[in-house]
């Protein structure tokens, strides 16, 4: 299992995936370069969460193909162990171990999976706590921690696997909007540090400032993406024009009741920053 | 004459306690004291169960309720796994067993091991003697009981935990023994207690084996006792007896639920 370093983090080549007779996701083409971070935006039931999950093969596709780093994730023999080793996973709902110390959280795996010693495991573990600012919590139990805390923590979990790629699932959305920032600015310090990134997220201002690129899904398709300045300033669908307004806007489009006669969002970068969406 | 609220809750409270306290009174008057004290408690004869009471009967039946409930522990846990299994005859036979001991009593399955394996297998002992038939024989009910309450345990983890096992590259049987099992046992440490204590009762069942002076346990010694003395003194010191196990054994649980509160 070469990694090909010339080949994108990501591949994804004609992706369905149908619950039942629901289809979900209807032919997706998608790549994420090496170093790129993504930003997939999208009303709920798009597909964003399931495209997501594919990636890292929690949803088995119904038809396409996969590719990881240059390995097919939708190869029926591949060492889904092993692959998943270099993909970082971040749920919504946090998903940390609650019967374990936050610092036994991040070197359980380190030890299981990667038979790293205890001491060296720890090491690591303290060096991303540190990483995301919770250097003073490694000793308590997850069900003691903030929100906000518990999905650093989570971060700092799968960091310390050192993967190649981080995938975010709404990471911030079970969160109070207060503790919304912390969670962020350790998502845009990682973005910073080069690290390649899918993150399916509400946050629109996340994803202007600190996408390289934005990817609007709706009814199981990508419907545009590009820069987030285009996307988000200047979209070119009306589907997106209409979800942005919804999400930017949300009281002037009930008191409106259709989305159709909703004003176009304001032309250029500079998006209107209400309290919920400000970095 | 109309009551107030008040005034109703606290004529409708008052009459609760009256019917406590009359009960209580009715009991205490009718009854024969003098020879109660004498069936039940005659000193001479508690004295005479010490300390064999404690230092076998006592003794045996913790014995026997470990052996028990370890070999059901063991056991019910494989069964519980194989209900979960992706293979399919693994689930079946699971199913099967579980459905058929839940059914039958355990003193029926005592005998079948007790006297049905030296039967079918006249070469080998079962390990442990009188032990050993009755922890695999009452072992073997209590693993049908508590597969279904590991099962469930085990359902009730979310399903998120799995998959955050799963995406930090634990293979599916290491993000089981790590991460899964572990939560799900301490959820059913309560279910798990309940077996246990009606395991201490159903040691008693022990005697269906012949047991001798020194595999005694406690109820079959009271029992004896009662035979020997025509008395039934011996059998109030065999319930208190174990309550001596039970009750201890419910606070300690309470303790181990607060202590893992703090890690759920």
């Amino acid at each position: 299992m070469t990694t090909t370093p010339s080949r994108p983090a990501v591949e994804i080549r004609d992706l369905h995936k149908s619950f039942g007779a629901l289809e979900v996701l209807k032919g997706i083409d998608f790549e994420v370069g090496q170093g790129e971070v993504v930003c997939v935006i999208g009303p709920s039931g798009s597909g964003k969460s399931t495209l997501l999950r594919c990636v890292d093969l929690l949803e088995e596709p119904t038809a396409g193909r996969i590719w990881v780093n240059g390995v097919e994730m939708t190869d029926p023999d591949v060492e889904i162990d092993a692959v998943r080793r270099g993909i970082g996973m971040v749920f919504q709902s946090f998903n940390l171990f609650p019967h374990l110390t936050v610092l036994n959280n991040l070197t359980v795996a380190q030890r299981r999976v990667l038979r790293r010693g205890r001491a060296e495991a720890e090491r690591i573990a303290r060096a991303n706590l540190e990483r995301v600012g919770l250097s003073d919590k490694a000793d308590a139990f997850p069900a003691q921690l903030s929100g906000g805390q518990q999905q650093r923590a989570a971060i700092a979990r799968s960091l310390s696997m050192e993967p190649k790629l981080m995938l975010f699932d709404e990471p911030t959305s079970a969160l109070d909007p207060e503790l919304v920032g912390d969670v962020l600015t350790v998502m845009r310090k990682l973005a910073e540090d080069g690290m390649t990134m899918m993150v399916v997220t509400h946050e629109m201002a996340f994803a202007r400032d600190v996408a390289d690129r934005v990817v609007f899904m709706d009814g199981g398709v990508v419907v545009e993406q590009g820069p987030p300045q285009e996307v988000l300033g200047a979209p070119k669908h009306e589907r997106t024009r209409a979800f942005l307004a919804r999400v930017l806007d949300p009281t002037r489009v009930a008191r409106l009741g259709q989305p159709d006669e909703s004003p176009a969002p304001p032309e250029g970068p500079g998006l209107p920053t209400d309290g919920r969406h400000i970095v | 004459m109309k009551l107030r609220r008040r005034q109703r809750e606290r004529l409708s409270l008052g009459i609760q306690y009256l019917v406590f306290v009359a009960i209580i009174a009715a009991v205490l008057v009718a009854a024969d004291w003098g020879r109660l004290a004498d069936a039940f408690f005659r000193v001479d004869i508690i004295e005479s169960m010490f300390p064999t009471i404690i230092t076998v009967a006592l003794r045996n039946t913790i014995l026997y309720t470990v052996g028990a409930f370890a070999f059901g522990l063991v056991f019910g846990t494989v069964l519980a796994l194989m209900r979960l299994s992706r293979v399919a005859p693994y689930r079946w036979v699971a199913t099967a067993y579980i459905e058929l001991f839940r059914g039958l009593p355990a003193l029926l399955v005592l005998f079948l091991v007790g006297y049905g394996i030296p039967i079918a297998f006249p070469e080998r002992e079962i390990p442990g003697g009188v032990f050993g038939s009755i922890a695999i024989g009452l072992g073997l009910t209590a693993a049908a009981y508590m597969a279904e309450t590991i099962r469930a345990g085990i359902q009730a983890v979310p399903k998120g935990q799995m998959e955050a096992a799963r995406t930090l590259g634990m293979s599916h049987v290491t993000a089981m023994r790590t991460i899964v099992i572990p939560q799900a046992f301490r959820i059913v440490i309560p279910p798990l207690t309940n077996e246990l204590i009606l395991l201490t009762k159903d040691s008693s069942l022990a005697y269906v084996l012949g047991v001798t002076a020194s595999t005694i346990e406690v109820t079959k010694f009271g029992r004896d006792m009662l035979n020997d003395r025509v008395n039934a003194t011996p059998l109030l010191v065999a319930g208190l007896a174990y309550l001596v196990i039970t009750l201890p054994l419910s606070q300690v649980v309470r303790r181990l639920e607060l202590r893992y509160a703090k890690a759920r």
